[in-house]
């Protein structure tokens, strides 16, 4: 469902973010992107995402080649896959449900259908209760529910959640992740970068791949040697 | 499109010092604009008064013969820039300057033999009133023997049309120069309006949203903008007109059309302005 392969990714002022990196993701798979700050696991994102492009190799994602696809198909693209950060990135004047609403009221959603998912999700990520209130009344791990709240209105086929949990605590996170493997298990493929070793280690079952100042150095699921 | 002119009406609210300035100055640029063209309207009114009455008149020489003057007019009345020739004959050229010089009829009346010639009064096709068209008609005729001279206000007429040009070109430059400054200044106000809004954009990009319609919002800002800048100007322009017309001199009013067209021109200011600052942001994003 997503590729890279033989992806490079330099910069004129810092060089190569990412170098020769090839990886594939499955449908429905959950995986834990590695790496210490810099390694090149938010460049994964962005290429994934296609904000930006490989110097050198192609991004395949769900049909889309990064050599191939033209700017209306990347806002189509876009609608596959759910994006979460680790500041949130919500709108401070809209409340939680209008954060949500917008995601959908900006790709052409009719209201009824607006008015009809937006509670959903909100239930979906235990925030039926705080749908009218505002990002500063909650705490950061209502906030990151809300942004993945926001992150599933078009049923993606992955969600990229780039340090989710980086900004909350230890049971901030542990609900966090709950709620990624949760979205997992409904069939969506959920690509997690994250820094925290704990929360890997915890999860033994879950794929990982480790990058290292942009190379590919370790893949789970190539029976955990490393490549 | 809910979305995109509720959002558009909301930026007037966020930022109305910002949308009252870009208006302002598109009504400012349009009705500088505006009063050129006034200014061109009327001279090219005047102009068409003048153009009304340009004719080449050939006074004939007092021994050109009848049959060479009936030549003449034959070659005349076949030019395709001749509409009709009339003939004058020395007796009615008299008369008429008895009538339109009454002062000094007792001159006409005391003098023994006629002094004035006869001539050919050439009217020209409307088409054809333009200063060279006039010029070789003139040219065609004076070189006839039975022409003692041609005259067709060649001293004024160069005058007349140079002024036309002078006014068509000071209001096209003055409206282009005017018309830049207001993109600018719309286009930097839409950037202000872009960089308030830019973590709502980031956000549209991420879930998907087209840069269309991204754009929207942005470039029915710049168009309502640009209409409410050319409905100030197109009121300023009016009430600059009535006021001089009323007090220092009679002015002919702009037809309609220029008046509307004014005002589009306002609308598509403000929404290439924004649709520049759009472009760019997005293309930086």
């Amino acid at each position: 469902m997503i590729s890279l392969l033989h992806v490079t990714k330099s910069y004129p002022r810092t060089g190569d973010a990412l170098a020769d990196v090839s990886l594939t993701l499955h449908k429905g798979e959950l995986c834990f992107l590695t790496g210490h700050s810099g390694a090149g696991k938010s460049t994964i994102m962005r290429l994934i995402h296609m904000a930006e492009f490989p110097t050198i190799g192609e991004v395949r994602v769900s049909g889309y080649s990064s050599e191939r696809i033209r700017q209306r198909e990347i806002a189509l693209l876009r609608r596959k896959i759910g994006f979460c950060f680790q500041d949130f990135r919500l709108l401070q004047d809209r409340t939680a449900a209008e954060n949500v609403a917008f995601a959908l009221e900006v790709t052409g959603a009719r209201p009824q259908v607006i008015r009809a998912k937006v509670p959903r999700l909100l239930a979906q990520v235990g925030l039926a209760s705080k749908a009218e209130a505002l990002p500063s009344q909650l705490s950061g791990g209502e906030q990151q529910r809300v942004a993945m709240a926001r992150a599933l209105v078009h049923e993606p086929l992955v969600v990229l959640a780039d340090e989710p949990t980086g900004n909350l605590d230890e049971r901030a996170t542990r609900g966090i992740f709950e709620l990624l493997r949760n979205i997992n298990q409904s069939g969506t493929a959920v690509l997690l970068a994250t820094h925290n070793l704990e929360l890997v280690r915890a999860n033994p079952d879950v794929r990982v791949i480790e990058l290292d100042h942009g190379r590919l150095v370790y893949d789970s699921a190539a029976d955990g040697v490393p490549v | 499109m809910t979305y995109s002119l509720r959002e558009a009406l909301v930026a007037f609210r966020r930022a109305p010092l910002l949308a009252g300035v870009s208006a302002g100055m598109i009504a400012l640029s349009l009705f500088v604009v505006g009063l050129f063209g006034i200014v061109a309207y009327n001279i090219r009114k005047v102009i068409e008064g003048v153009e009304a009455r340009v004719e080449v008149v050939a006074y004939l020489r007092d021994d050109a013969s009848p049959a060479d003057v009936q030549a003449l007019r034959h070659e005349l009345a076949g030019l395709p820039a001749v509409r009709a020739v009339r003939y004058v004959s020395r007796e009615e050229a008299l008369l008429v300057a008895r009538e339109e010089l009454a002062e000094f009829s007792a001159v006409f009346g005391s003098m023994e033999s006629n002094p004035l010639p006869a001539s050919l009064e050439v009217s020209l096709r409307p088409n054809q009133k333009g200063p060279d068209a006039v010029r070789a008609v003139a040219q065609r005729i004076g070189a006839n023997p039975a022409v003692e001279e041609v005259r067709y206000g060649n001293e004024w007429l160069d005058k007349v049309f140079l002024l036309r040009s002078v006014a068509a070109t000071a209001t096209g430059v003055l409206g282009t120069g005017f018309a830049a400054v207001a993109i600018l200044i719309i286009g930097a106000a839409v950037r202000l309006a872009i960089f308030a809004r830019r973590e709502e954009i980031a956000i549209m990009q991420l879930v998907g949203a087209t840069n269309w319609f991204i754009r929207k919002p942005f470039l029915l800002e710049g168009l309502l903008t640009g209409l409410i800048g050319g409905t100030l100007a197109a009121l300023a322009t009016w009430l600059t007109y009535s006021v001089l017309t009323s007090v220092v001199f009679s002015l002919v009013w702009i037809p309609s059309l220029w008046v509307a067209g004014g005002i589009l021109a306002g609308g598509a200011l403000g929404a290439i302005a924004s649709w520049l600052a759009v472009r760019r942001h997005l293309r930086l994003a």
